[in-house]
């Protein structure tokens, strides 16, 4: 047992944050969150070809790095901590899961070198409602010849007018819940897909639309088996909400760290406003929040890794506890970071009001980052089925 | 990073609950899970007894060092040897500030003789320990410290006198460790020394205090001219407070796991009151119920990460937050379980006049629980001050 990173795990973090720093200042985040496609490409490519985050946790087979979960949450929270605008999180925690949990070699061997080059980005579609459960799934996929007719709508999928390789999910006719449940990897441009940027009030993470009219996949495209595909598709959900909740532990800490150093300045009373207990006790309840969802992800982040790359016979097991490790730190990152941001307004006072100063960035991302993939109270619902 | 344990380690886990199986039943059955907080005064002639058995097989101070007579287990082990004793529900340590705070205190500033004297009884269970910190007019404010002792010109002994509050076990115990001013006229953290003082004399006096539980753990302890040897004290004078803050260092939280092992106990028994009276299908109880187990497994992922890192002893940023963390979760569970027993929860035990049953015993206690060892405002202060850097409140005069 050791619950401390590894000195290269600590180098990956250092030079995240320092190319973060860099490049990812406020500046750079106002100006690429004003565009439709809300990332500058340039900068992508750049992380693309010098950091090569994108190829991370991709096996070395298919031209990755081959590293693991718990330092890819360490770049997630290094990300969300700078509010990086990219397709970063819609590529990897979505696209690459997907391909990883639920594609065969062959399409793992064609989609996933696209990714690890940069030359790629793609995202996950599943729901069309105002939920996450596998209810939610409306599209419907019809056996048609040798291949699948779609056809359907999803909501809040991010990056999804971006993206070049779409993961949807759809259903049989007639079937409901999770039954009946098949994934398909398609390319964005394929004849009958429109997808649609969703104005949204975080700018920093761009959500889209996606209208499926009669589209025609071969079956190469469809991953894993037609009909039972929720499984795999709840395991990537799960993957996927350990990577929101790295972000949003990335966010509570940086507006913790704005809190502080602003209460420093700010001088009132003769005194500067850090030195009130009523200032210093609630720095202190962020910093508290922040240190247990540090140790909520980083515990999701090790029980994923092993979800997602151990081939030992506990599949069950560890299955069991990534649903609730994945609940517990997407609960509790979500709740602590809507906490934090609200209050690093609060404690900014008047400016903290103000659209020029960041807080406010932080506290659209933590709303926005709550309700995707579910909130605090859907996921403790989720762990009260689990214990209960 | 890596969340399992070696084979070595999984080895260790079977021995001590093996030999924790084999051992905790006949006479010792009935002190499962008795004796915790808030059950502290409950049968300490037999959990001394069951200390002493505990000795003779070598489980008594297992993280000390086998020189001075532990077992110098690694962190990983001590980790589960607590886990072990509590899911045993093995019974609150009598010793239990004897082994984590006197002990650990000699060890790292007493000197030689001070440590034949004194460690073997610690970890034999033959020789208890309170401490004498807070005072009435040194709560929060412990540097505020009033009690005086001097050295008697003749004897040479320390002759110590004043009064202490919020003594644990004091009525048990054969010593107190005491922080006094030994140098007259010197105020705040200045001017203090650690002495280590026998209770057994004339010049000590102990009186329950009377707790909104209606029990009694907690004590005042009056010292009038009580006297201790020369060399009864730990470091030089004026140094008591250095050594008083370093002993805060030695919990690094090793034990914090058992204590979770014991919050899981009163969770595992709230589930089932809520389960039996159906409060289990109430949306709003099962959002807190879920929220209750979320924040007990995110305090061991904290203590975790607590043992795994900072080997240098410095007091990190976990370490800091877990007071804070536990003390409120653990008021806040109290108050679950009387929700969810519902109009139940008032409902005493039949028999003796304000007989608690567990869980309310557990409900009303933990209105403690921010208070003791530093109140949940204390800990913000330090966590505001001491991690993040903030400026202290000036201080009044």
């Amino acid at each position: 047992m050791e619950f401390a990173f590894t000195d290269e795990q600590e180098m990956i973090r250092d030079s995240a944050e320092s190319f973060l720093q860099d490049v990812s200042t406020s500046e750079a985040v106002r100006a690429a969150m004003a565009t439709e496609a809300g990332f500058d490409s340039e900068l992508w490519q750049k992380i693309c070809s010098d950091m090569y985050w994108q190829a991370l946790h991709i096996p070395e087979e298919y031209g990755g790095l081959g590293l693991g979960y718990v330092e890819l949450a360490i770049l997630f929270e290094e990300m969300g901590r700078r509010l990086l605008c990219s397709p970063f999180f819609s590529t990897v925690a979505l696209g690459v899961n997907s391909l990883l949990v639920a594609g065969n070699d062959e399409q793992k061997s064609t989609w996933l070198p696209q990714i690890a080059e940069g030359a790629l980005t793609a995202t996950l579609a599943y729901t069309s409602q105002n939920s996450w459960d596998a209810e939610s799934i409306t599209a419907i996929a019809i056996k048609e010849g040798d291949g699948f007719v779609l056809s359907g709508q999803y909501k809040y999928v991010p990056d999804g007018h971006t993206a070049g390789l779409l993961i949807l999910a759809a259903r049989e006719e007639d079937s409901s819940d999770e039954e009946g449940v098949s994934l398909f990897a398609i390319p964005a441009d394929t004849v009958g897909i429109n997808c649609r940027w969703t104005p949204t009030m975080d700018q920093t993470r761009k959500q889209a639309e996606i209208t499926l009219d009669n589209v025609y996949v071969e079956s190469s495209h469809l991953l894993g088996e037609a009909g039972t595909a929720w499984p795999q598709l709840e395991k990537i959900v799960q993957l996927a909400a350990v990577a929101v909740a790295a972000e949003q532990t990335g966010g509570a800490r940086q507006v913790l760290d704005l809190t502080v150093d602003y209460t420093q300045e700010r001088v009132q009373f003769g005194r500067t406003i850090a030195s009130f207990q009523a200032i210093k006790h609630r720095a202190a309840d962020m910093m508290l929040q922040v240190e247990c969802s540090k140790s909520a992800v980083y515990y999701a982040a090790c029980v994923a890794q092993e979800a997602l790359f151990s081939n030992d016979k506990a599949g069950e097991e560890v299955a069991e506890e990534l649903l609730v490790a994945s609940a517990l730190a997407k609960s509790y990152c979500s709740d602590a970071y809507f906490h934090c941001a609200a209050d690093s307004i609060q404690l900014h006072g008047g400016v903290g009001f103000t659209w020029e100063y960041d807080p406010h960035l932080y506290f659209k991302r933590a709303k926005s980052s709550e309700t995707y993939l579910g909130s605090g109270s859907y996921h403790r619902e989720k762990i009260a089925q689990a214990i209960l | 990073m890596k969340i399992s344990f070696s084979s070595e380690d999984e080895q260790f886990r079977q021995e001590i609950a093996g030999w924790l199986k084999e051992n905790l039943k006949g006479e010792f059955e009935q002190l499962r899970h008795r004796g915790g907080p808030g059950d502290e005064h409950m049968f300490p002639e037999e959990r001394k007894a069951w200390e002493q058995h505990m000795a003779h097989a070598g489980w008594t101070c297992p993280g000390w060092p086998v020189e001075h007579g532990g077992k110098g287990l690694s962190i990983n082990q001590q980790v589960i040897f607590h886990e072990e004793y509590a899911r045993a529900g093995g019974p609150g340590h009598m010793g239990h500030i004897g082994e984590g705070l006197a002990g650990p205190t000699i060890i790292a500033f007493g000197s030689e003789e001070q440590k034949k004297r004194f460690l073997p009884g610690i970890v034999n269970g033959t020789e208890y320990w309170c401490q004498g910190y807070s005072e009435p007019s040194a709560g929060s404010d412990l540097a505020n410290v009033k009690t005086k002792a001097h050295q008697d010109e003749e004897t040479g002994q320390w002759v110590v006198s004043g009064q202490k509050v919020w003594t644990s076990l004091a009525h048990e115990s054969d010593w107190c460790f005491v922080i006094a001013r030994t140098e007259p006229g010197s105020i705040g953290h200045k001017g203090l020394s650690f002495l280590l003082v026998p209770m057994e004399q004339t010049g000590v006096e102990v009186r329950p205090i009377e707790q909104l539980t209606g029990t009694s753990e907690f004590n005042e302890v009056f010292f009038d001219n009580a006297v201790t040897d020369a060399g009864n004290i730990v470091g030089k004078p004026g140094e008591g407070w250095k050594i008083a803050m370093a002993l805060l260092g030695f919990e690094r939280g090793v034990s914090t796991l058992g204590q979770q092992m014991h919050f899981q106990n009163e969770l595992d028994q709230i589930i089932e009151v809520a389960k039996g009276n159906g409060s289990s299908k109430d949306p709003a109880i099962r959002q807190r119920i879920a929220d209750a187990w979320m924040g007990l497994r995110i305090m061991r992922y904290n203590s975790l990460r607590m043992l795994s890192g900072g080997k240098d002893g410095a007091l990190q940023k976990e370490a800091m937050i877990y007071k804070l963390f536990w003390a409120t979760w653990h008021a806040n569970l109290g108050k679950l379980a009387m929700d969810v027993l519902g109009n139940e929860s008032e409902i005493l035990d039949e028999g003796g006049s304000y007989e608690l049953t567990r869980l309310q015993s557990m409900y009303l206690f933990t209105r403690s629980d921010t208070i003791y060892g530093g109140t949940n405002e204390i800990q913000r202060n330090i966590i505001a001050e001491r991690a993040l850097g903030m400026p202290k409140e000036p201080k009044g005069r």
